[in-house]
C-alpha cells in the first residue's frame, strides 16, 4: 500500500474518534512538554553554574581569610577585644616562593566603609588591591584607567569605582577627577570599572556575588599607609578590633593542568603557617569538576522523570489503540477478506499511532518551548532551549509511541479474519 | 464441463473448540467450471458459509485439497492467500460489510488500495463501477446514509473492482426485502451473463432456478449436486 494513502486513511480513521485522539495526544503533549521543560531548566542551571565558576577563573586559586570562633576554654582570649586571624603577608611571600607555576599573586583587603560624594553617602565594599587585579579578574574598564604601578609605588590616594556605584553616587556628574571620601579619607576617582557580570570575584563570604559592580578599588599600598592592618568593627557587644593582613589572595597559575599540583603546595604552606583553619581554599577548577558531576546526577534524575512521563503517555497510546482495534475488529476482518495482508493491517494501525504521536509531539514541542520561557519570566530561573532537547523529546516520544503501538497493531493483524468478520 | 475454476477433493474442515471438535465439512468433492453460476443450499449450520470461506481463501482446509484455477492453495502462506483474495476473489456478504467511516467511492476502492493501484486510476475504476450500479449520485455518502439495497450494490461494485475470477456471495439477499433482493439477483445474473464464475449461498428455492448448478448440503456433506436444466443457456 502506498504511504501517502496510508496516511490519508489513518487521518480519516482517527477523525472518527476526535475526542479520543485528542485525549491520547494530550498524554504525549504533556510528556514531550515536560521533557523539553526539564531539559531546559537543567541546561539553564548548568550554564549558570558553569558561567559563575568560569568567572572565578579556572586557572585561579582563591584563598580567603575566615574568622574562627574563639575557643571556650581559652580564658585569656575569650573576651579579647582584638581578633587576629587570616592570611598574612608571610603567607603571601612564602606562597609566591613555593607554589610552582605561579604567574600572579593578587592580595586584597576587603573592608566595609562609608563612602561619600558631596551629600551622597552609602556603605560599600572597598577593595584594596594591586594593579593586576584587573587582568586576573577579566574586568573591563568602562572609563578612565585602573590602578597603576605608580599608584602603588607612591601610595597615591586614587580610586576606581564600580559602574553601579558610579551611577548611584555620581549621578549627573562625570566621576573621573572627582574626590570621593572613603571613611573620611579623600581619594581621586581615576576610572570606572564594569559590572560584576563581566567578571568579579566575590567579596563576601559567599562563593560569588551576583549583580552590578558597587565596589571601590584603591591601591593596597595607599590603604596600608593610611590605616594599617587594624580594623574596627562595630557589633552588638560594642566595638571589636580585627587584625587581618589579607582578606583574600588570588593565586594565578600558568596552565589548568598545573592547578592541582599548585593547590597541594598552597595547602602545605598554609598548614605550616596556621595553627587553626582560619582560611579557605577555593579552587574553581575543582568546582567545575564538581559541577559536571552534579550535572550528570541532575540529568539522570530529570531524565528518569521525563522518561516516566513519556512511558505514561505511551501506555495511554497503547490503551487507546487496543480499544480502537477491538472496536474495529469487523473492519479488520473486512479488509483481510478484501486482500489486506497482515503487514497492511500492522502498518495501518501503526500509522495511526505515529500520526497521533507526531502531531502530539509537535504540539508538545511548541508548549515545551513556551514553558521554560514562562518559568524564566515568572521566577527569573535561567532556562536554555537547546536543539538536542527538542530532538531528544521528539524522538523519544515517537519511539515510545511506536513501541507501545506495535502490540495493538500486531494484535489486530493476527486476528483470524473469519472471527473478525463475524464480530458484531 | 469447461476447465474447473474451483476444485475440492475430499475437503474436510474441522473446528476445534477446546476439547470439542465440530466437523463442518466431511470430505467434500466439488468442481465448478469457469463461467458457471452455482447455488449452494442447505439448512442453517450445514456448512455453507464454511465452504464459501474456504473457497475464498479466508480459511485453511483441515485435510483434502483445494485447487483454485488449477493451483493448490493448501500450502500457501498468509501473505500469499491475501494476495489471492486481493486479485482473484470477490466477496459479497449478507450484511454488506462496508467500512462505516469510508464513503461509497472509498469503499469500492479498498481492494485496489492493497494492490498499490494509483489513486487516480482507482478513483476512475471505482467511479465507473459505481455508475454501473446506479450509485453515481451517492458517491460521497457514507454506508449509514444508504438503503440496504444500495449498500449491497456498493458491496457488489467493490467485489468487482479487481476483476476477480471467482465471485462468492453468502446470502446476499438475506437482509433485503423481496423487491430489492430481486434487483440484486438481476445484477448477479448480469454478471454471470458477462462470464463471471459465481458461487452463491441461499435459503430461497425460488432463487435456485436462476443458477446452472444447485448444490445441496446436509450436515457438512453434499447430498445433491445437479445441473439445472431449467436455467438459462
Ligand atoms: N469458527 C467456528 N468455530 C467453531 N465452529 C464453527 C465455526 N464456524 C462454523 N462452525 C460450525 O460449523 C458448522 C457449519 O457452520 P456454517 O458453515 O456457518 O453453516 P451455514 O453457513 O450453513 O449456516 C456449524 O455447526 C457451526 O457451528
Ligand atoms: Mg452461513
Amino acid at each position: 500500500m502506498r504511504p501517502e494513502r496510508m496516511v490519508k486513511l489513518a487521518v480519516k480513521n482517527l477523525g472518527q474518534y476526535k475526542l479520543r485522539a485528542g485525549l491520547t495526544m494530550l498524554g504525549i503533549i504533556f510528556g514531550v512538554c515536560s521533557v523539553v521543560a526539564m531539559l531546559s531548566v537543567g541546561e539553564g542551571a548548568n550554564r549558570e553554574i558553569q558561567e559563575k565558576i568560569q568567572r572565578l577563573g579556572s586557572k585561579n586559586i582563591l584563598l580567603k581569610s575566615v574568622k574562627v570562633p574563639q575557643e571556650e576554654g581559652d580564658n585569656a582570649s575569650s573576651r579579647r577585644m582584638l581578633a587576629r586571624y587570616g592570611l598574612t603577608y608571610v603567607d603571601a611571600e612564602e606562597l609566591s616562593r613555593d607554589v610552582p607555576n605561579l604567574v600572579a599573586s593578587t592580595p586584597m583587603k576587603i573592608l566595609r566603609f562609608d563612602v561619600q560624594y558631596k551629600a551622597r553617602r552609602l556603605q560599600t565594599d572597598v577593595v584594596a588591591t594591586t594593579p593586576w587585579y584587573l587582568r586576573v579578574q577579566n574586568h573591563r574598564m568602562v572609563r578612565g584607567r585602573f590602578l597603576a604601578g605608580a599608584d602603588m609605588e607612591f601610595g597615591s590616594p586614587v580610586c576606581v569605582v564600580g559602574s553601579r556605584l558610579a551611577r548611584i553616587l555620581f549621578a549627573g556628574y562625570d566621576p573621573i577627577g572627582q574626590t570621593l571620601s572613603i571613611d573620611g579619607d579623600a581619594y581621586t576617582v581615576v576610572g570606572v570599572v564594569g559590572d560584576i557580570a563581566q567578571g568579579e570575584v566575590a567579596t563576601s563570604n559567599e562563593l560569588w556575588l551576583e549583580g552590578e559592580n558597587q565596589n571601590v578599588y584603591i591601591p593596597l599600598r595607599t590603604y596600608l599607609q593610611k590605616r594599617g592592618d587594624l580594623f574596627a568593627q562595630w557589633s552588638q557587644g560594642g566595638s571589636t578590633f580585627e587584625q587581618v593582613e589579607l582578606h583574600e589572595l588570588i593565586l594565578t597559575i600558568d596552565h589548568q593542568e598545573n592547578v592541582v599540583r599548585a593547590v597541594d603546595a598552597v595547602r602545605r604552606v598554609l598548614k605550616k603557617n596556621h595553627a587553626k583553619e582560619d582560611f579557605s581554599v577555593v579552587v574553581p577548577l575543582e568546582l567545575i569538576r564538581q559541577a559536571r558531576e552534579t550535572r550528570r546526577l541532575f540529568n539522570i534524575v530529570l531524565g528518569s522523570i521525563a522518561a516516566i512521563s513519556l512511558i505514561v503517555g505511551g501506555i495511554g497510546i497503547m490503551n487507546i489503540m487496543l480499544a480502537t482495534v477491538s472496536e474495529r475488529t469487523r473492519e479488520i476482518g473486512i479488509r483481510r477478506a478484501l486482500g489486506a495482508r497482515r503487514r497492511d493491517i500492522v502498518l495501518q494501525f501503526l500509522t495511526e499511532t505515529l500520526i497521533l504521536s507526531i502531531s502530539g509531539g509537535v504540539v508538545g514541542l511548541l508548549f515545551g518551548a513556551l514553558i521554560p520561557m514562562a518559568i524564566t519570566a515568572l521566577t527569573g530561573v535561567k532556562t536554555v532551549l537547546t536543539f538536542p532537547a527538542f530532538a531528544i523529546a521528539f524522538l523519544v516520544s515517537v519511539t515510545v509511541s511506536v513501541v507501545f503501538g506495535i502490540y495493538p497493531a500486531r494484535r489486530a493483524a493476527l486476528m483470524d479474519p473469519i472471527e473478525a468478520l463475524r464480530h458484531e | 464441463m469447461s476447465e474447473p475454476i474451483v476444485e475440492l477433493r475430499r475437503a474436510v474442515k474441522e473446528y476445534v473448540l477446546g476439547a470439542l471438535r465440530v466437523t463442518a465439512l466431511r470430505g467434500i468433492d466439488l468442481r465448478i467450471g469457469a463461467g458457471e453460476y452455482a447455488v449452494v443450499m442447505g439448512a442453517s449450520g450445514s456448512g455453507k458459509s464454511t465452504l464459501l470461506n474456504l473457497l475464498g481463501c479466508l480459511d485453511h482446509l483441515s485435510s483434502g485439497d483445494y485447487l483454485l484455477g488449477g493451483q493448490s492453495v493448501a500450502n500457501l502462506s498468509d501473505a500469499e492467500l491475501s494476495e489471492i483474495r486481493s486479485r482473484r476473489i470477490g466477496f459479497i456478504f449478507q450484511s454488506y460489510n462496508l467500512i462505516p467511516q469510508l464513503n461509497v467511492l472509498e469503499n469500492i476502492e479498498v481492494p485496489l488500495f492493497y494492490q498499490g493501484v494509483h489513486e487516480a486510476e482507482a478513483r476512475d475504476r471505482a467511479q465507473a463501477l459505481a455508475a454501473r450500479m446506479g450509485l453515481s449520485d451517492r458517491l460521497r455518502h457514507k454506508p449509514m446514509e444508504l438503503s440496504g439495497g444500495q449498500q449491497q450494490r456498493v458491496a457488489i461494485a467493490r467485489s468487482l473492482v479487481c476483476d476477480p475470477i471467482l465471485m462468492l456471495a453468502d446470502e446476499p439477499t438475506g437482509n433485503l426485502d423481496s423487491k430489492t433482493g430481486h434487483e440484486i439477483l438481476e445484477l448477479i445474473d448480469e454478471l454471470h451473463a458477462e462470464g463471471k464464475t459465481i458461487v452463491m449461498v441461499t435459503h430461497d428455492d425460488d432463487i435456485a432456478h436462476r443458477a446452472q448448478r444447485v448444490v445441496r448440503f446436509l450436515d457438512g456433506q453434499i447430498v445433491s449436486n445437479e445441473r439445472n436444466g431449467a436455467a438459462r443457456p
